[in-house]
C-alpha cells in the first residue's frame, strides 16, 4: 500500500462538499423528499463508522473483524444513558466514546500480541463475546435490543427532527475528518503507515510499535462508538445485531470499496454501499448478489478500491 | 364574473379532493423468511386472497398493498416501518407476526397517527396499560388461546405439567395465560431461545421430570422441530401434548405428520366451521394455494375485510382519523370465524374451541373441532386500558 | 439422573462430531493453502439445500444425502478452479473480503432458487423414533449421526496418518515449497482438499437438516464455532480439529444443560434460561483465549 499524501485539490473539494451537505436538508425538503434526510443521516453515520475502521485497517494495517463490537457498544451506551435519565448528547456521546474506546483498549491490548490470522480470529471472538454479553442482559432488552423512547438533545437543542440529527451527524463526521487529516499527515500517522509497511524495520528503529497500534485501535474504537451513539438516536433502537461479526464484515466491505488507506475511503465506501442498496432494492430484493459480485470484482481486479481510481499515489 | 367562476371552480376542485382519496395505501410488513416464515406467508396469502376477491379494492377504492419482509428482526421492521410512514405515506398497516417486533414498531406508527390492524400479534401491553386508539387487533390477545388450553388441562385433571415456550413477550403471555386457568402444579417452566431449533438438552431435562402433560407454545419452525424431536425421543408415550392453535395448525401438521395425531389444541377458528363465509374462504384458499388455510390465513383474510368495511363506511375519507376509528370500532363485516365484537381496547371478544388432530373424511391429517371452551371470552387486561 | 447425564453426554458428542465434519475441511484448507474461507458455512448451507431438494425429489433421505453430497463436491470443484485458486497467493484481507462476498451471493442465490421459507427435510421413517436399551431411551437418528461422525473420523485418521495422499497433505501443511520441490502435484492436491472439505460440509448439513432447519443464513452461526475449533485444535491438524470439536461440543451442550439449573438456584427462571446459553457460549471463547495463552499455536500445531 502506498503512503497517504494529501492531494492539492483535497481541501477545496472537501469545503465544497461540506457546503453542499449543509444545504442538503433544505434542498430535499423543497423537493418533497424529507424521507431522504433520514437516509442521508444514515449515510453520514456509516461513513463515520467506516472511517474509524479505515484508521485501524487502512492506515494501521490491522485486519479487525471485531470493529462492530465498538460500534454496537456506542449504541448501547447511548440507549442506557437515556434509560438512566441522561438525555443530553454532550454528556452521553462522550460516554459512549469512552466506553467504546476503553473496550477497544482492552481488546487491543490482548489481541495485538498476536499476528496474522490469529489476530483476525481473536478480534472476531471478542466481538462475539460482546454480542452474547449484551444479548443475555435482560435489563438491556436482551434479544430485542434497547429502545430509546425519544431522541436526545444536543446542547439543549432537541434532535427529534430529522434535520437536526442530520446536522449533528455532519458535525461529528466533519470533526473526525479534520482530526483524521491532521493525524495522517503528522508523525503519528506516518509512523503508523510505516509500521503497516514494515514492522520489523520500525521496531529496529526503536519505535514503540505496539503502542502506536494500540492507540490507533483504541481511537478507531472510540470513533466507532460515536457513530453507534448517533445511530441509536436515528433508529431509536440499540439492537444486538449491531455487534455481530457480519456487521464488522459490512464495515470492512465499505472500507475496501471506498479505498483502504485513503483519507476519504470510509466515506466513499459508505456512500457507494448505501446508495447501491437504496437503488438496487427497488429493482430486486436479491440485490445482495449484485453487491457480492461487485465486491468480488473489487477484490480481484481493483484491490485499492474506488478512491484509488481518483486519488494520486505517492511514494 | 369570470373571477368568481374561477374561484368557485377552484373551491369545487379542493372540495372534490377532500371527498375521497384516489388510492388507499396499505403497508404490509411481516416475517417472510427464516423459521417463522410459514406464519407470515399464511397471513399474506389470506390477505391477498381477500384483496383478490374484492378486485384489489378496499371500500370500492383501488388499493396498493406494499409487502415487505422483516426477517423476524426488530431493527429491520423499524426501517421498513419508517419507510412506509415517511416515504410511502401509507394509510393503514398490518402483517406483523411476532409481538416483540410489534412492540418495537408500534410507537412510531401510533405517533404518525396511522391505524395498525394486527392480524396476529396481540401483546398484553397494548391490551392494557399501553392501549392506543390507533391499534386494532382482529385475531386475539396473546393470552387467550393459552387460557383456553389451561382450562382444558385443568378440566381433564392433569397434575404434573411442564411448560415450554420461547423467551419473548409472546412466550411470557403464554405462561401467564395458561396459569390463569390451570390451577395444578407446574413442575417446570422451560424457556428456550427465540428461533432455537435443537431441543436435545431441554428434552433430556424434561424426561428426567416425567410430566403427565406438556404444554408448549413454539410458533412456526420451532414447534415443528420440537414435536419431531419430542416424538423421536420417545417422550410422547408418557406425556400428553397440549398446545394453542398456533403450534398445531396446518403448517406444523404438514411438516410433522402422523406423530402429531391425538394432540389437543385451542383455537378461535377452524377450517371445518359451518358458516357460509368460512366455507367460501376455505374453498377459495384451497383452490388458489393448493393447501388448507391455517388460522393465520383466516386472520389475514379478516384483516382485509375489516379494512374494507371501515373504508367503505367513511366513503374513502381515510384522512378523517376520528371517523375511521369509529368505523373500525363498529366492525361491520362478517368474519370467517362467525360472530364476534371488539372490546373497548380494540381486541376481540369471542368464542374459543377445542380441536384435536386426527384424520378427516378424506384421510388427511388435520384438525377436528370437538367443542367450545369459552363463550364470548374477553382478555384479562381490558380493565387496565384507559381509552375513552 | 444417569439417564439425564448420559443423554446430555451423547448430545454433546453428537454436536461435537458434526462440528468436526465442518472443522476438518476448514482446517485443511486453512492449513495447507493458507486460505481463510469465510464461505465455509455457506458450503454447509448449500450442501444442506442440495440434500433437502434431492431427498424431496427422490422421496428418499439416503438418496438425497448421497446426491446432495455429490452435488456439493461438484460445486466445490467449480469454486476452487474459478475463484479460490486465485486467492491462495493473496493476503488474508483479500481472502476475508472475497469469501464474505461469497456468503452474500450464496445466501441470496439460495433465497432466489428455493424461496425465503425453510425447506423441510425429514429423517428416514425407520429412524424417527427412539432406541431402547433397557431403561435408556435415545433418539435413533441422533445415534446414526454419531455413527457417521465416528466413521468419518476413523476414515480421516486412516487417510491422513496411514496413506500416501495423507502424507502429502501433512507435508503440504508443514512446508508447501518443499513439498512442491519434491515433485508432488500441489495444485491437484489443493483442489482435492477443497472438494473433500466441501463434501464434508454437505454431509454435516444433510445430516443435521432433519434436526435443525434448512434455511438461509444457517451457516453463519456454525462458521464461528468451526473457526474457534480449529484455533483451539491447531490450524492444519485433523487431530486438533477432532479434539477441539469434541471439547467445544461438550462444553456448549453441558453448559446449556447444567448452567440454567445452577443459575436457577440464584435467579428467576427466565433470566436463568437466557443467561445459561449465553454464558455457555462465552465460555467457549474464554476457553479459546485461555488455550491460546498457553499454546499460541493451538493444541496440535502442524507447522514446524
Amino acid at each position: 500500500m502506498a503512503f497517504y499524501r494529501p492531494a492539492a485539490w483535497q481541501k477545496p473539494l472537501s469545503l465544497a462538499l461540506l457546503c453542499a451537505l449543509l444545504a442538503l436538508p433544505t434542498g430535499l425538503e423543497a423537493l418533497g423528499q424529507e424521507f431522504y434526510i433520514g437516509f442521508a443521516t444514515r449515510v453520514l453515520i456509516f461513513a463515520l463508522a467506516a472511517t474509524s475502521l479505515n484508521l485501524v485497517l487502512g492506515f494501521g494495517g490491522m485486519v479487525s473483524l471485531g470493529h462492530a463490537a465498538f460500534f454496537g457498544t456506542g449504541a448501547y451506551v447511548a440507549a442506557i444513558c437515556q434509560q438512566a435519565g441522561i438525555a443530553e448528547a454532550l454528556l452521553a456521546f462522550p460516554l459512549a466514546m469512552a466506553a467504546a474506546g476503553l473496550l477497544a483498549l482492552a481488546v487491543g491490548a490482548i489481541s495485538l500480541r498476536t499476528r496474522g490470522v490469529y489476530f483476525i480470529m481473536i478480534t472476531l471472538a471478542f466481538a462475539q463475546m460482546a454480542y452474547y454479553l449484551f444479548v443475555s442482559a435482560r435489563a438491556w432488552g436482551g434479544d430485542d435490543g434497547l429502545s430509546l423512547s425519544r431522541r436526545m438533545t444536543l446542547a439543549g437543542f432537541s434532535l427529534a427532527s430529522d434535520t437536526a440529527l442530520f446536522f449533528a451527524a455532519l458535525a461529528a463526521l466533519a470533526a473526525t475528518m479534520l482530526l483524521f487529516g491532521r493525524l495522517a499527515d503528522a508523525r503519528f500517522g506516518r509512523a503508523l503507515q510505516a509500521i503497516r509497511e514494515n514492522e520489523t524495520r520500525m521496531e529496529a528503529l526503536g519505535y514503540p510499535v505496539f503502542r502506536y497500534r494500540l492507540v490507533a485501535f483504541a481511537l478507531g474504537g472510540a470513533l466507532a462508538g460515536l457513530a453507534g451513539a448517533l445511530l441509536a438516536n436515528q433508529t431509536g433502537l440499540a439492537s444486538p445485531g449491531l455487534l455481530q461479526w457480519t456487521q464488522s464484515g459490512t464495515l470492512l466491505v465499505m472500507v475496501i470499496i471506498g479505498g483502504v488507506g485513503y483519507l476519504y475511503g470510509g466515506i466513499v465506501g459508505a456512500v457507494v454501499l448505501l446508495m447501491l442498496e437504496e437503488t438496487l432494492v427497488g429493482f430486486t430484493e436479491h440485490w445482495h448478489i449484485v453487491l457480492g459480485l461487485l465486491l468480488l470484482g473489487v477484490v480481484l481486479f481493483a484491490p485499492k478500491g474506488v478512491a484509488a481510481l481518483f486519488g494520486k499515489r505517492h511514494g | 364574473m369570470p373571477l368568481r367562476l374561477t374561484a368557485l371552480a377552484a373551491a369545487l376542485m379542493l372540495a372534490g379532493s377532500a371527498l375521497a382519496a384516489d388510492r388507499i395505501k396499505v403497508g404490509f410488513v411481516s416475517t417472510l423468511s427464516g423459521p417463522g416464515a410459514g406464519l407470515g406467508v399464511d397471513i399474506r396469502d389470506g390477505f391477498n386472497l381477500a384483496m383478490k376477491q374484492m378486485g384489489g379494492k378496499l371500500g370500492g377504492i383501488p388499493a396498493e398493498v406494499i409487502i415487505a419482509d422483516d426477517q423476524q428482526k426488530p431493527e429491520v421492521a423499524q426501517q421498513i416501518s419508517e419507510k412506509f410512514l415517511k416515504k410511502d405515506k401509507v394509510d393503514l398497516m398490518t402483517g406483523i407476526v411476532f409481538s416483540n417486533i410489534m412492540l418495537a414498531v408500534g410507537p412510531a406508527v401510533f405517533e404518525s397517527k396511522t391505524f395498525y390492524i394486527s392480524a396476529n400479534a396481540g401483546p398484553s401491553q397494548y391490551a392494557g396499560e399501553q392501549c392506543n386508539p390507533f391499534f386494532f387487533n382482529v385475531a386475539w390477545q396473546n393470552d387467550n388461546l393459552h387460557e383456553a388450553v389451561g382450562k382444558v388441562v385443568q378440566d381433564k385433571g392433569f397434575k404434573n405439567v411442564v411448560i415450554v415456550t420461547p423467551n419473548y413477550p409472546g412466550g411470557k403471555d403464554a405462561v401467564s395465560g395458561f396459569k390463569r386457568y390451570y390451577q395444578g402444579k407446574v413442575a417446570e417452566e422451560v424457556y428456550t431461545k427465540l428461533g432455537q431449533l435443537d431441543y436435545a438438552a431441554e428434552l433430556a431435562q424434561i424426561r428426567s421430570i416425567k410430566p403427565d402433560a406438556l404444554f408448549f407454545f413454539l410458533p412456526g419452525g420451532m414447534g415443528i422441530n420440537f414435536v419431531k424431536q419430542f416424538v423421536a425421543a420417545g417422550l410422547s408415550r408418557e406425556t400428553q401434548l397440549f398446545a394453542p392453535g398456533f403450534s398445531a395448525d396446518e403448517d406444523v401438521i404438514k411438516a410433522v405428520g402422523a406423530p402429531m395425531m391425538g394432540m389437543f389444541n385451542s383455537s378461535h377458528w377452524a377450517h371445518d366451521m359451518e358458516n357460509a363465509e368460512n366455507k367460501r374462504f376455505v374453498a377459495e384458499f384451497e383452490k388458489e394455494y393448493k393447501r388448507l388455510p391455517s388460522l393465520y390465513a383466516s386472520q389475514g383474510y379478516d384483516a382485509a375485510l375489516m379494512m374494507d368495511a371501515a373504508v367503505r363506511d367513511v366513503k374513502g375519507k381515510v384522512e378523517d382519523k376520528a371517523a375511521l376509528q369509529k368505523a373500525l370500532e363498529a366492525k361491520r363485516f362478517k368474519s370467517v370465524r362467525g360472530d364476534f365484537r371488539l372490546n373497548s381496547n380494540h381486541y376481540p371478544v369471542q368464542n374459543y374451541y377445542l380441536r384435536v388432530i386426527g384424520k378427516d373424511g378424506e384421510g388427511r391429517i388435520t384438525n377436528r373441532t370437538m367443542g367450545t371452551i369459552f363463550t364470548n371470552h374477553a382478555d384479562a387486561y381490558v380493565a387496565q386500558c384507559k381509552m375513552k | 439422573m444417569t439417564q439425564l447425564l448420559l443423554e446430555q453426554a451423547l448430545n454433546g458428542l453428537q454436536f461435537g462430531l458434526m462440528l468436526f465434519l465442518l472443522a476438518a475441511g476448514l482446517t485443511l484448507v486453512f492449513g495447507i493453502m493458507d486460505c481463510i474461507n469465510l464461505a465455509h458455512g455457506s458450503l454447509y448451507m448449500v450442501g444442506a439445500y442440495f440434500v433437502a431438494a434431492a431427498a424431496q425429489a427422490a422421496d428418499s433421505f439416503w438418496i438425497g444425502l448421497g446426491a446432495g453430497v455429490a452435488g456439493a463436491a461438484v460445486l466445490g470443484l467449480l469454486l476452487e478452479v474459478t475463484l479460490f485458486r486465485r486467492l491462495y497467493q493473496r493476503d488474508h484481507l483479500s481472502q476475508v473480503l472475497a469469501t464474505f462476498a461469497l456468503i452474500l451471493i450464496a445466501n441470496e442465490a439460495v433465497r432466489l432458487i428455493w424461496g425465503p421459507a425453510p425447506l423441510m427435510l425429514n429423517p428416514p421413517e425407520a429412524l424417527a423414533g427412539p432406541v431402547e436399551i433397557g431403561n435408556f431411551f435415545y433418539p435413533a437418528y441422533r445415534l446414526v449421526i454419531i455413527a457417521f461422525g465416528v466413521a468419518v473420523a476413523a476414515l480421516l485418521y486412516l487417510l491422513v496418518a496411514k496413506s500416501r495422499v495423507g502424507m502429502w497433505v501433512r507435508a503440504g501443511a508443514a512446508n508447501r515449497e518443499m513439498t512442491e520441490a519434491l515433485g508432488i502435484n500441489v495444485r491437484a492436491l489443493f483442489t482435492a482438499v477443497f472438494v473433500f472439505g466441501a463434501a464434508l460440509c454437505a454431509l454435516a448439513g444433510g445430516l443435521l437438516g432433519p434436526l435443525l432447519a434448512v434455511q438461509v443464513g444457517m451457516g453463519e452461526s456454525v462458521l464461528i464455532l468451526a473457526f474457534v475449533v480449529i484455533i483451539i485444535g491447531g490450524i492444519g491438524s485433523i487431530r486438533g480439529a477432532l479434539v477441539g470439536s469434541l471439547i467445544v461440543g461438550t462444553v456448549d451442550t453441558l453448559g446449556r444443560a447444567l448452567l440454567p439449573t445452577l443459575l436457577r438456584a440464584m435467579l428467576p427462571a427466565d433470566a436463568a434460561s437466557t443467561l445459561g446459553p449465553a454464558l455457555a457460549s462465552i465460555l467457549i471463547y474464554l476457553l479459546m483465549a485461555g488455550i491460546l495463552f498457553f499454546k499460541p499455536q493451538g493444541l496440535f500445531p502442524s507447522r514446524a
